[in-house]
């Protein structure tokens, strides 16, 4: 069944503190050519029947983003694109 | 007759106990309240304690905000029953859309653990009567994701209309905006505070007794309050 994939990440505007901890530690990995990073959250939904975009935009809106300090994207996964645990 | 101040237990909340003490040793009846039941069981008040509802899961109060109980609770809030958010508390009330906006990551990421001074900005609410505008009081912080953020134009409605209730002075723990420690609702009966008074009622635990006036604050409020 094919997934929905929503893409939760910060506003631009609102400072992220993880990723910032983690482009200071790339100096220590050798890398000197990031500028910055940039951390959010991807969560898959698979519905029962059909996948839902609208159904998973509500989801998104009301739960799984904050739309004060977050964006979002909601999307149908590409058919390679999704992990399956159970594969 | 006694005031019942209900306090909320969430799978995951760690002062509900504290917050409970607090609510006796200010002179009200504490009342347990569950995340499950959507009953307020006739209380006049309710104290959403902190912790780490659900885990923190997904964001922290994320889920609470959909727990039965809060259903109730929002309604109620908005009717104008006093509504205190402490800690995983008040990031419940910015989730539920009862507080404008939301608790991040602390700046620097590191947990914060301290005793805390707090200026009382706003002494006009349910839960800060019993305060003078502008004293300070002290009071243990304890939180990794404390950081009040929100855009400029609801900083500025709330610093116009008087709704920063606390601001941390001497040192901010976790980089909030405008040092903004607790903030409160335009009818002032919800108020979210990141510190947390219920740990300063007793001089055997606390570092002082300020946070008692928060808990008899409300009191003093249902007293005053029309039926």
């Amino acid at each position: 069944m094919p997934r929905v994939v929503v893409d939760v990440m910060l506003k631009p505007e609102i400072l992220d503190p993880q990723g910032q901890a983690v482009a200071n530690a790339l100096p220590r990995l050798g890398v000197s050519d990031v500028a910055s990073v940039r951390i959010g959250r991807r969560i898959e939904i698979e519905f029962t029947g059909e996948p839902d975009l609208d159904r998973a935009r509500e989801i998104a809106d009301k739960l799984l983003a904050n739309p004060v300090i977050e964006d979002f994207t909601v999307r149908l996964a590409e058919a390679d694109e999704t992990v399956d645990a159970r594969s | 007759m006694t005031a019942r101040v209900g306090v909320v237990t969430f799978p995951g909340s760690l002062d509900d106990g504290d917050a409970t003490r607090a609510v006796r040793i200010a002179g009200a009846e504490p009342v347990r309240l569950w995340h499950g039941d959507p009953q307020l069981h006739g209380v006049d008040a309710v104290v959403l304690p902190g912790g780490f509802s659900y885990g923190d899961y997904l964001r922290c109060g994320a889920i609470a905000r959909f727990a039965p109980v809060m259903q109730t609770i929002v309604d109620a809030a908005r009717g104008g029953l006093p509504v205190l958010g402490i800690c995983n508390g008040f990031q419940i009330l910015c989730e539920a859309h009862l507080l404008p906006g939301a608790l991040t990551r602390n700046q620097h990421l590191h947990f914060r653990n301290r005793d805390q001074a707090l200026r009382i900005e706003s002494a006009g609410t349910a839960w800060t009567n019993a305060f003078q505008p502008g004293q300070e009081v002290l009071i243990p912080v304890k939180n990794g994701e404390g950081c009040y953020v929100a855009d400029t134009a609801t900083l500025d409605q709330l610093e116009a209309e008087g709704r920063v209730v606390a601001r941390y002075v001497g040192g901010n723990p976790n980089g909030s905006q405008r040092d903004i420690a607790a903030i409160t609702n335009p009818a002032g009966n919800v108020v979210g505070i990141m510190p947390h008074p219920e740990h300063a009622v007793e001089a055997l635990t606390g570092p002082s007794l300020d946070g008692l006036g928060f808990f008899t604050s409300v009191l003093k409020h249902l007293v005053g309050a029309p039926a």
